[in-house]
């Protein structure tokens, strides 16, 4: 029974976590079809971004909680720059070209910025705990959690919320359907698709980066942590279906759950059990759960 | 009119050349000239894939596979034979290859580029976690035996396996080389272009693709073989890991797919970078890999093997 | 004797019927010109006949054999061959290429990987359908670069390699010039008279129609309204309610 609650809870916990991550990258591979490795070197960005502004904070003795607002602050702060520097500085140049070429150039982007954080923040770890202790720890059913890693699912619902809202709700998000749906026609319509694509790519940078701040908190952030998160991202995404959000959603519980059953039952096949799970998926449908098919019209 | 075909007579010139300097090179160059062709035979199969418009990302599970059948078939069932420790690790890697694709052949572009990098995480995912396969530390490999004759410990650069490693790669690009010409090669460039045509002409993408795919395998499956009979070593992390499948898109990618020589030309050109990066800048290895990569990508996008071309001011096609 | 029968076609996309319980068949050796609207259902018909879709209903038979259900490639291989509105070739490859890979293909249900493609026998005939179809001048050209009129050309002659019984043309007319069309199919009919095929072809161009067409079948939103030698058809007032037009202007 102990065990079923802890698979739970760490369960939805991960998937959470999974989603906030794996969100910016369905939403930026649905509206320009890409799939940015470079989301990987996002998420790390904002760790370090976030463990660093952390440690400025705490060192000068600001109030403790606003320690939340400056993880926020540090994502919006490094998505906004290096997704402008990426979308404006990198890919404009590559629109219209293969898919896998684009996905070579965001691997090269990735490669780069790796080096780039190593030079910038260097090789040792960072662990800005702190704020992850600030909310205490919480009872559920006989077992300790700490409210912070629940607190991500509250964080997932927003961010989540926030942005099926943005897509289904507002004006700019129909106009964001427009595009996803058929470029050629969007631009003929007179939307300035070129700007779409932009402001897309930044609010997904700020998604991965603000996956990065986040998560901060819980780990010790070292050069390397993009690397797993764009693997697991793209697992979630795929199995869900690539573009849907609904579909990041459900996919991210999948994995979530399925990885904590195996941590806690046989940790071995703990990588194992999330591409099963998302190779299981694709055998039996091929676009993800909630992808759409597109036919070859000839 | 058809260009005169030198790739044979090329490949021919180029083995003779590397058997007969091995007297006279030292060791540190033997050694990259050898560790070279066994990445020039990955990036031969990638090659064989991106004809047909595929990367994979992931073809270091199949270099793992390799090196990792070979060591185990040696520390398992105490097979030292050069031959068989072959045969070991390419069957390894084929018959993986042959379930896999399966689900593989159904996909493209991104798809197969990503699910291929998928199964290689899953591969280093379960040797890391498990003692029996050596985990982190993996295994060892002694030198090999061939055909029964023991070179009683000498060293891994003697000329025993410094030729055969360059007899088969010599081998396999001819082989891959008659293959590109043959109705199977056309289908691939054909695949590339049209899948729809190809199917209304009556041959089977999917099956096309899946063949290809066992071969990619077969090959880096070899060429992990040959890395790990010259290192003495094989570890997830130089294998399997997936910044190894990223090197080998890298060299595909700066190859080029004009030619069978292409990929070992990159290869080694990636080697010898690699050395002195590693050693003189670690921490900037990736940002030159991740640049040049983008720059070929940007200017030389039919990779090294272009430059041949728009020297000869020839167009053919074939990218 | 029959060799092409649909029975009970229909298809339905969503709310859009472009099937709508088609009965017809077809002789060996006639020369059929299928005319309908935009939407009307003609090229999804083709697309149902070669298999590229199934149709939510109902059987097509080849000389008697159910070919329902059969992939695109099974169909080729029983010998009903297609070309497309939108000629599907292989961009990068050269004219000369594109043929002989589809020469090559033809040629064995098992593809060689070993021999090479180009021997001096293949060429050879790669060379004598360049020149049946009078597209010789482009051998070296890349496919992608051509003239529309030259990639229809080509499209048709890669559909014609092979063992062909049945050659569905779907437009084989469409984006070239007034002055070109008749030039254009004079070349393709005259290679097809050679090799004894059924012919269908899809035509917007009431003059091709009428120059080449032994009957005329008519569609209209998913069914066909006309059926018969082409000047009854071409005269029935539905068609030219629904198809032509009132009035057919003739080229001086």
């Amino acid at each position: 029974m102990l065990t079923l609650t802890a698979i739970l809870v760490d369960g939805v916990v991960y998937a959470s976590w999974l989603f906030v991550v794996a969100i910016g990258l369905t939403l930026i591979y649905g509206v320009m079809n890409i799939l940015n490795i470079a989301h990987g070197s996002l998420y790390a960005l904002g760790a370090y971004a976030a463990a660093w502004a952390v440690g400025e904070y705490f060192a000068a003795g600001y109030p403790p909680f606003g320690s939340f607002a400056v993880l926020l602050l540090a994502a919006i702060a490094v998505g906004l720059l290096f997704g402008l520097v990426i979308e404006r500085g990198v890919l404009k140049w590559m629109y219209g070209r293969d898919e896998i070429v684009i996905v070579l150039v965001t691997y090269a982007v990735f490669l780069i910025l790796e080096d780039v954080m190593k030079l910038v923040w260097g090789v040792e770890s960072y662990m800005p705990y702190q704020p992850r202790y600030l909310l205490g720890n919480v009872d559920i059913g006989g077992l300790p959690f700490v409210v912070y890693d629940l607190a991500l699912v509250g964080l997932a619902v927003v961010v989540g919320g926030a942005v099926w809202f943005g897509i289904n709700r507002t004006r700019p998000g129909k106009l964001l359907h427009a595009v996803i749906f058929d470029r050629e026609i969007a631009r003929a319509m007179g939307i300035n698709v070129t700007r779409v694509f932009t402001v897309t790519f930044v609010i997904g940078a700020v998604l991965g980066a603000l996956g990065g701040a986040f998560t901060a908190p819980l780990i010790s952030v070292v050069p390397g942590i993009g690397v797993e998160v764009i693997v697991l991202a793209f697992a979630v995404v795929v199995t869900g279906g690539l573009g849907s959000i609904e579909g990041a959603a459900v996919g991210a519980l999948i994995v979530g759950l399925g990885r904590a059953t195996a941590v806690h039952l046989l940790p071995q096949v703990e990588l194992f059990v999330v591409f099963g799970v998302m190779t299981l998926v694709l055998a039996l449908r091929p676009q993800g759960l909630f992808g759409r098919t597109v036919v070859r019209k000839i | 009119m058809t260009r005169a075909d030198y790739t044979v007579p090329g490949l021919t010139g180029a083995l003779l050349a590397l058997l007969a300097v091995h007297p006279f090179l030292p060791g540190w160059a033997l050694n990259t000239i050898g560790l070279s062709l066994a990445v020039g035979l990955v990036v031969l199969g990638m090659l064989v894939l991106k004809r047909a418009g595929l990367v994979s990302f992931g073809q270091g599970l199949y270099f793992g596979l390799g090196g990792y059948g070979a060591a185990m078939a040696g520390v398992f069932l105490g097979v030292t034979d050069f031959f068989l420790l072959c045969l070991f690790g390419v069957l390894a890697a084929g018959l993986v290859a042959f379930v896999l694709g399966f689900l593989l052949s159904r996909y493209r572009g991104i798809f197969f580029a990503m699910l291929s990098l998928a199964f290689s995480m899953i591969l280093y995912g379960l040797l890391v976690n498990s003692a029996a396969l050596g985990s982190t530390d993996g295994f060892g490999v002694a030198p090999p035996t061939y055909l029964g004759y023991d070179t009683g410990g000498g060293s891994r650069l003697g000329f025993l396996l410094y030729g055969l490693t360059c007899l088969l790669s010599f081998g396999c690009a001819v082989a891959v080389h008659r293959y590109l010409a043959s109705t199977m090669g056309y289908i691939g460039e054909g695949i590339r272009e049209n899948e729809v045509r190809v199917e209304y002409l009556g041959t089977s993408v999917r099956r096309a693709i899946h063949v290809k795919y066992v071969m990619a395998a077969a090959l880096a499956g070899l060429g992990g073989v040959l890395t790990v009979l010259f290192i003495g070593h094989v570890t997830p992390d130089d294998t399997v890991y997936w910044t190894r499948s990223g090197e080998f898109v890298f060299v595909t990618i700066l190859s080029g797919t004009g030619n069978v020589a292409a990929p070992f030309l990159g290869a080694i050109l990636f080697e010898l970078i690699r050395t002195y990066a590693l050693q003189y800048a670690p921490n900037f290895w990736q940002m030159l890999l991740g640049s040049t990569l983008l720059l070929v990508i940007l200017f030389l996008p039919g990779g090294l093997w272009s430059v041949g071309r728009l020297i000869r001011g020839r167009r053919h096609g074939g990218a | 004797m029959v060799v092409l029968e649909a029975r009970g076609l229909n298809k339905s996309f969503g709310a859009v019927v472009a099937a709508a319980d088609i009965n017809i068949a077809f002789r060996e050796r006639e020369v059929v010109g299928i005319i309908g609207a935009n939407g009307a259902g003609k090229t999804t018909f083709i697309n149902m006949v070669t298999g590229y879709l199934k149709p939510d209903t109902g059987t097509i038979l080849y000389r008697d054999r159910p070919i329902t259900g059969l992939t695109s490639r099974e169909i080729t291989r029983l010998g009903i061959h297609r070309s497309f509105q939108v000629p599907q070739i292989f961009a990068e490859l050269t004219v000369f290429d594109n043929v002989l890979a589809a020469l090559g293909i033809a040629a064995a249900i098992r593809p060689g990987f070993w021999r090479p493609l180009r021997t001096p026998e293949l060429s050879a005939r790669a060379d004598a359908i360049l020149e049946r179809y009078h597209i010789a001048d482009y051998h070296d050209q890349m496919a992608g670069a051509l003239p529309q009129g030259v990639r229809k050309l080509l499209d048709i002659a890669m559909a014609m390699v092979g063992d062909t019984s049945v050659l569905l043309l779907d437009e084989p007319t469409s984006g070239i010039s007034a002055d070109e069309k008749m030039n254009e199919m004079d070349t393709v009919m005259a290679a097809l008279k050679a090799a004894d095929v059924t012919v269908l072809f899809v035509e917007h161009d009431m003059e091709v129609v009428e120059r080449y067409a032994q009957r005329v079948v008519a569609f209209y939103d998913g069914a066909i309204i006309a059926d018969g030698a082409p000047d009854a058809v071409l005269n029935d007032t539905d068609v030219r309610t629904y198809v032509i037009g009132p009035e057919l202007h003739r080229r001086a």
